[in-house]
């Protein structure tokens, strides 16, 4: 009994450390990628590359999604309302939980899913085909020419894609309240101007999801770098791309609600 | 283990004994835990990484299996090392990449992606774009594995015919015997990390070394055991199996 209880606490040892040793290799890996974003940033072609694949070709995803979480508010948020008669406060309802909350946290946890596991895939599976260890033989920096272009296509394309998704769902809850409904369009439009504030709703949203960026993308791009080189390690660190970074994007959004909103 | 300048040099030996360990080596992608690598005089283990990376420039390295870039053509593959590390005009890389391409005798594949080319024809376009830049040193890690015979005699000339039209020393690691001892100067038979017998490829075939005798000529038991190390075989059957679970 004594052996078994001494193998579960080594064990259990062994895995803390394990995991604080992995979390200080992806924070230096982050400062590497940082100090060698000179080639991604002065070409900047490089990045905007990666913009369109994980951007441009997240729109249809992210899109959609809005649309439909906007038109689910607006159901939601008039039932609701109707109980206290104040159903011209729609358009409020809609745009402050889009701005603050659903828009940078859903848009994100789909840009994980959707993006995120697709750069993990695509840098693994350089590795695993030899092409990164071929860059470096070239005497080209892997991290500089492939994982800094990825990292800050993922952090540019964020703030927008969330953008994105708050207006589309804007105008799907207007469609539901005001087009199906029948909400007053007046009102709608004139009390969401009148109550949603630049610095403290907007301004913070963008915050959230330019963090949440940073965080998919290098979750992002440290998996695939660190993936075992077999068609196992690879598809075991999409998965751990997708699991780790929507914990992170929830945790951190808890976290940054807290100090933007502390009930004024 | 030296490389002469100009020459071709193959380094055998059965899979795991070190081979590809030599090449990561001298290319200062792995570093020697004791002894040093010298490159031009250089001593590999020693540089640092701008150091290291100038040293890289000048040589080439052609993988296993080609790690052709997958998201670019044929073409943009041998443009890569240009437009990274020089300031040439388009139109001169153009002519570059051509010529190299016309080396290996694919000139007509430039605009095809690295998926729809054969073994063969991906293991050329590598090897175009390891001597994009004139490298003095080429190194080859199994060049010959998986290729039929025609592509596995083509790449073996092209081999001897880009080592000689560039001057630089070329090493070979390679387990394939019959092939490599056609186009080489000098062999290095290596087994568990040692180098167990050299020679030119005559002396190689007449060698009297058990290990180089059994590899040369390809017989299934000898130095090396047909069986992985193992209990003995009765023990092991009386023992019964273990409990699962």
């Amino acid at each position: 009994m004594d052996n078994g209880l001494l193998r579960a606490l080594r064990n259990l040892g062994q895995r803390v450390t394990s995991r604080i040793w992995r979390l200080g290799y992806a924070s230096r890996f982050f400062l590497a990628t940082i100090l060698h974003s000179g080639t991604a940033l002065g070409r900047i072609n490089l990045t905007i590359r990666e913009i369109y694949f994980t951007g441009v070709l997240s729109l249809i995803i992210i899109l959609v999604s809005g649309l439909f979480v906007g038109m689910v508010l607006g159901l939601q948020g008039y039932d609701t309302l109707a109980r206290y008669g104040s159903t011209e406060a729609l358009g409020v309802l809609v745009s402050l939980s889009l701005v603050r909350e659903l828009g940078p946290v859903v848009a994100a946890l789909l840009f994980a899913s959707r993006a995120g596991s697709a750069i993990t895939a695509e840098i693994g599976m350089m590795k695993a085909t030899e092409q990164l260890s071929a860059m470096e033989m070239m005497a080209v920096d892997p991290i500089a020419r492939v994982v800094a272009p990825r990292f800050w296509g993922g952090v540019i394309s964020m703030p927008l894609l969330a953008a994105l998704f708050s207006a589309m769902g804007i105008f799907g809850g207007y469609l539901v309240g005001v087009q199906l409904i029948g909400v007053d369009e007046g009102s709608f439009w004139s009390q969401m101007q009148a109550s949603v504030d630049f610095r403290q709703d907007i301004l913070n949203g963008v915050i959230k999801s330019f963090v949440f960026g940073i965080i998919v993308s290098w979750v992002a791009v440290f998996e695939g770098y660190d993936a075992e080189p077999t068609a196992e390690g690879v598809s075991g660190a999409t998965t751990r791309t997708v699991v780790t970074s929507s914990l992170a994007i929830l945790a951190a959004d808890f976290i940054l609600t807290a100090f933007m909103f502390t009930g004024t | 283990m030296t490389i002469p300048r100009g020459k071709v040099v193959a380094v055998m030996g059965s899979s795991g004994c070190g081979k590809t360990t030599t090449l990561r080596l001298i290319g200062g992608q792995l570093k020697p835990t004791s002894g040093e690598v010298r490159v031009n005089g250089q001593v590999v283990n020693q540089l640092d990484s701008r150091g290291l990376y100038d040293l890289r420039r000048r040589m080439g390295m052609l993988f296993q299996f080609g790690a052709l870039f997958t998201d670019m053509s044929v073409y943009d593959n041998i443009a890569f090392q240009m437009r990274e590390h020089t300031d040439l005009p388009e139109a001169l890389i153009h002519d570059l990449v051509l010529m190299k391409l016309h080396a290996v005798g694919l000139r007509g594949a430039h605009d095809l992606m690295p998926a729809e080319l054969s073994g063969g024809m991906a293991r050329r376009v590598a090897l175009a774009r390891a001597i994009a830049l004139d490298p003095m040193l080429i190194m080859y890690d199994e060049p010959f594995a998986g290729l039929d015979p025609i592509s596995l005699s083509i790449i073996g000339e092209l081999i001897r015919k880009l080592n000689n039209a560039l001057g630089a020393s070329s090493i070979v690691v390679t387990h394939d015997v019959q092939e490599s001892l056609k186009i080489v100067d000098y062999v290095y038979f290596v087994s568990a990390g040692k180098i167990v017998a050299e020679g030119t490829a005559e002396e190689i075939k007449r060698s009297t070394v058990p290990y180089v005798h059994q590899f040369v000529w390809g017989e299934a038991d000898g130095p090396v055991p047909f069986q992985y190390p193992s209990r003995p075989y009765g023990e092991e059957l009386m023992a019964g199996a273990p409990r699962y679970g």
